[in-house]
């Protein structure tokens, strides 16, 4: 008798109210638990109203600001948006991270997709999950200094390899050209495997009768990849998308352990210059106004990028 | 906006611990294409694990030596040299023998400062973490849904914009240098973990903690006693989560804890890049010390693997 109920509470937990047994008791009851609820949610207030909502209010205020630390902060207006539009180094920082992004993005995704794919194809192994995930388990740090090793100039193994198959040796760090596609693929490196998890976890529901139909009908590997795992992938491909992008706008580790910066301004990318103008020129104002042009511009772009994949509908009904 | 991927679809926290169920396909015919994706397959493989060979590879050879032969696919020289070295085990003389710069490396104090880190940020955010998922995820209360929806968009915000006020923050409580500056922005709560949580404690079944109320056990024993016992498999995956991603943290930490005494592994492995001589770098040295840094992460990764893997498919955030 009681069966209908319960499901019907399993379905939506969030907006059931406890029990009635009589209206005094709910009253008492509903009281009670907004009381615990305030008590159990206070510490991760106080943490969210110290270190994140306070900074963003102080954030936004510090961009109006001449603020080097030392003394209090100085209203200046738009003095410093004015500055950002005349500053060459940060149009130069948005482009190269753009090219980093686009780059990194581009190869990574590419990559993942195929990977997710052939996982799904071949194996469920934990072990080959686990060897694919393996690079996202360690810091940046690590990773920049393996890789910084292996590309180095003169005793780098992929010189080597370059070098002993009678091509010219590359400065991967020390040329301009050269050094941002290597950052990217370090960082490709140290994601591919994360990310065609993330896209396997989307693979796995899509019902496998879909694909025994489309075998039946004759379908190619190819030919299946295309009008059967692309289209029900695309929510998972948008949802991706959105968070590896705006993730790799964000790109510092990297640069701080092997270019920073260099050479001439090629690595310079917008999270460095930032830190630079904030933390060794202690120009904390012009670094506000910086970060936060970046999170308008990650703003409009998730915004743009959710409506152009229309990430919200799903093919899968 | 939401960064879910499929979690909804998760109403079941014990999903993350339930082996997986034996293939059911029978096993596919060899043909040249499933070959070629084996190849493949493998070949992304090999990229993924040769710089780890690379780093052990190198670790146990001699600086100094590496220059003569620097393709060797096995260690050149073979010595014991890199890790003393890092370790502090020895002497400055020997170090600079092998192509160490001679300068002392406190080792076991960034090991420690390490520790005491990622330890007390993952304990104090996933237990505050998991009070608060569970207010939003099972309580009643007004304003709940305005909460929370304002925890989620700070998910929006880049790090740097807050990193700028929150260094003066922690600058004027006097916390720099101070291991409560590095931890305490993280430690009472961060967005992805209470959305990671109250995912999970929403599909906890309703029928279970009415029993405890029928029983007149109040929100804190039921917390404790339904909620966490239930939940204790995302939970424990959250834990894993947070310990890795403050252990690899390197950003803050070396904004706020430069100073030898509270300086961990990763901005360690920076100050000794730099440090190390130009002409002819302490490669030996410095890949020692990377494998070491990595070397608890990846002994966690042997024995916690199958959590972590899983944990991916159900998050979608980073």
């Amino acid at each position: 008798m009681t069966a209908p109920a319960t499901t019907r509470r399993a379905a939506s937990p969030a907006r059931m109210p406890a029990p009635p047994r009589s209206k005094k008791n709910l009253f008492g009851l509903k009281r009670r638990e907004a009381i615990a609820a305030w008590l159990f949610v206070a510490p991760a207030l106080i943490g969210f109203i110290a270190f994140y909502l306070w900074p963003a209010l102080s954030g936004l205020y510090y961009s109006f600001t001449d603020f080097d630390l030392l003394t209090a902060p100085e209203f200046i207006g738009l003095e410093n948006y004015k500055r950002l539009l005349n500053d060459p180094l940060f149009w130069n920082a948005l482009g190269t991270t753009s090219w980093y992004v686009l780059i990194n993005i581009g190869l990574q995704t590419v990559l993942a997709l195929g990977i997710a794919v052939l996982m799904q194809r071949l194996t469920q192994s934990m072990v080959v999950r686990g060897v694919v995930m393996l690079p996202y388990l360690i810091a940046n740090v690590i990773a920049a200094l393996v890789w910084f090793y292996m590309f180095d100039f003169q005793f780098g193994i992929v010189n080597e390899i370059i070098d002993g198959i009678g091509l010219d040796r590359v400065a991967f760090f020390g040329e301009s050209e050269w050094a941002i596609p290597t950052v990217a693929f370090i960082n490709v490196w140290r994601h591919m495997g994360y990310t065609a998890l993330l896209i396997f976890a989307g693979l796995q529901a899509i019902p496998k009768d879909v694909y025994e139909a489309g075998a039946i009908d004759g379908g190619s590997e190819l030919r299946m990849f295309r009008s059967i795992t692309l289209p029900l992938l695309r929510p998972v491909l948008a949802m991706v998308l959105v968070v590896t992008v705006t993730g790799s706008f964000q790109i510092f580790d990297t640069i701080a352990v092997t270019t920073q910066g260099g050479p001439v301004n090629s690595t310079r990318v917008i999270n460095y210059y930032i830190f630079d103008m904030a933390f060794n020129r202690f120009d904390f104002g012009y670094g506000s106004a910086m970060a936060l042009a970046l999170f308008v511009l990650l703003a409009v772009f998730t915004f743009v990028q959710l409506r152009l994949t229309r990430a919200n509908k799903s093919d899968l009904g | 906006m939401t960064t879910i991927i499929n979690a909804p679809a998760v109403t079941d926290p014990q999903e993350l611990t339930r082996p997986r169920r034996p293939g059911r396909r029978a096993k596919p015919k060899f043909t040249v294409g499933r070959t070629l994706a084996w190849v493949a397959l493998g070949g992304v493989m090999l990229i993924t694990l040769i710089p780890f060979y690379w780093m052990l590879r190198t670790s146990f050879s001699t600086s100094t030596s590496l220059g003569s032969d620097p393709g060797s696919l096995l260690p050149v020289d073979f010595t014991f040299g890199a890790y003393e070295r890092v370790l502090g085990l020895a002497t400055p003389a020997e170090a600079l023998a092998e192509g160490g710069s001679g300068a002392s490396i406190n080792f076991w104090a960034y090991l420690r400062n390490s520790l005491i880190v990622a330890t007390v940020t993952t304990i104090g955010q996933v237990l505050f973490c998991s009070m608060a998922a569970y207010a939003f995820a099972r309580l009643q209360w007004r304003g709940r849904d305005l909460v929370f929806s304002t925890f989620i968009a700070a998910l929006m915000v880049p790090p740097i914009f807050t990193t700028i006020p929150n260094f003066v923050t922690i600058r004027e409580l006097g916390l720099l240098n101070t291991y409560a500056g590095i931890i305490l922005p993280t430690l009472l709560m961060t967005p992805f973990a209470i959305f990671f949580l109250r995912q999970f404690f929403l599909g906890i079944s309703r029928e279970v903690e009415e029993a405890a109320i029928i029983d007149g056990a109040g929100p804190l024993r039921r917390f404790f006693q339904v909620i966490l016992p239930l939940g204790s498999a995302p939970i424990a995956t959250l834990a894993i989560l947070t310990y890795i991603t403050s252990w690899n943290e390197y950003f803050w930490p070396q904004l706020v804890g430069r100073e030898e005494e509270v300086r961990v592994l990763t901005v360690a492995l920076g100050v000794f890049r730099s440090q190390t001589p130009q002409g002819g770098p302490d490669w030996a040295g410095l890949m020692a010390a990377t494998l070491i840094a990595a070397l608890p992460i990846l002994i966690m990764f042997v024995f916690l693997g199958r959590r972590v893997i899983n944990s991916i498919g159900y998050s979608g955030v980073k």
